[in-house]
């Protein structure tokens, strides 16, 4: 099913951002701990939620002290982003089985839409896809586990790790500046997420950035764009 | 934290998930749609790494993130492994942080 030297640049890929997800997972293990969460609860969360920076948002606002509405609000504002990832990944899936279609959904993320998308052809796409998401979510649940048992603060930004994620995306994000389209959404996506983060709640901006991909609207290049043999 | 909170936000969240993948996503588009979404990594993963690197809440900032940013978009130009690409991307920001 799976082309095997594919297969060995994706397992290795996702290991190396497993280790990221598995501190970040791990931090945030013990942020909920400490804003009274069971060990369970914590656990629980990153299984069923998987959405690192919505957990991250709702546990650190009931830490402060906030109200469970406004974590809710923060937590899902930030969750919305995955549907528009979802319809990117949509092709990816759909010549799965319903029950795999659904279990996939589930892992819909930043990290498993970037590399997925990174791809210039269907077949690597799927492999992709169904080699990144099962160990990303096992590092990250994994993770949330060990920090919630140690409870012991760590805290990533002292080893840089919180660049980690924007150095992870720019690697994956060359493929999609080869199109002038690509380079415009791009360029259109990260003014908007940066000038707009002032003035609106957060999680909202990224969901602004998410219309640049309406420069796709005209037809300009005459080449076909590398990644967009796979789309049937 | 409740129980019900954890629920009601991974029902909400695997909402999403499902209405972009399996909902709206698995009906045929037409073309022009299709291109757009072939948009979409792109316009995020760009709106990602600006707002990783260049805000902190609500707050624009310029940090050693930036360097950290730069130093990895020059190593995925010079079309090194991702693994160098993350350790020479992170590891510049700590070191800056380090000595700063």
């Amino acid at each position: 099913m799976f082309r095997a030297p594919d297969a060995r640049r994706f397992v290795s890929a996702s290991l190396i951002i497993g280790v990221a997800f598995v501190i970040f997972g791990m931090s945030f293990g013990v942020l909920a701990v400490t804003a009274d969460a069971s060990i369970a609860q914590a656990t629980v969360m990153s299984l069923l939620v998987f959405t690192g920076a919505s957990q991250m948002s709702a546990v650190s606002v009931i830490a402060a002290g906030g109200t469970a509405a406004s974590a809710f609000g923060g937590a899902v504002l930030l969750a919305g982003r995955n549907a528009v990832y979802g319809l990117a990944l949509s092709p990816v899936l759909r010549r799965s089985s319903l029950p795999l279609r659904l279990v996939g959904a589930q892992w819909v993320i930043d990290e498993t839409t970037a590399l997925v998308t990174a791809e210039d052809n269907e077949l690597s796409r799927r492999t992709a896809f169904w080699i990144s998401a099962p160990i990303l979510y096992a590092s990250w649940c994994g993770g949330t586990f060990v920090g919630a048992v140690i409870g012991s603060n760590i805290d990533p930004n002292d080893f840089g790790l919180d660049a980690a994620f924007p150095v992870m995306f720019i690697a994956m994000l060359a493929p999609h500046l080869r199109t002038k389209a690509g380079q415009r959404a791009a360029l259109f996506g990260a003014l908007a997420a940066v000038l707009l983060a002032p003035f609106m709640p957060i999680g909202l901006p990224i969901l602004v950035s998410a219309l640049g991909m309406f420069f796709g609207v005209a037809p300009t290049e005459t080449t076909p764009a590398p990644v967009s043999d796979g789309a049937p | 934290m409740s129980w019900s909170f954890i629920f009601l936000l991974a029902a909400a969240s695997y909402g999403f998930k499902l209405l972009g993948a399996v909902i709206i996503g698995q009906r045929t588009m037409p073309p022009v749609l299709e291109r757009c979404l072939l948009l979409i990594p792109a316009a995020l993963l760009a709106g990602l790494i600006a707002k990783d690197t260049f805000t902190t809440g609500q707050t624009i900032g310029l940090d050693a993130r930036a360097a950290g940013l730069v130093v990895a978009a020059l190593a995925t130009w010079k079309k090194l492994p991702f693994a160098v690409i993350i350790v020479l991307g992170v590891g510049t920001t700590a070191l800056i942080r380090l000595f700063a």
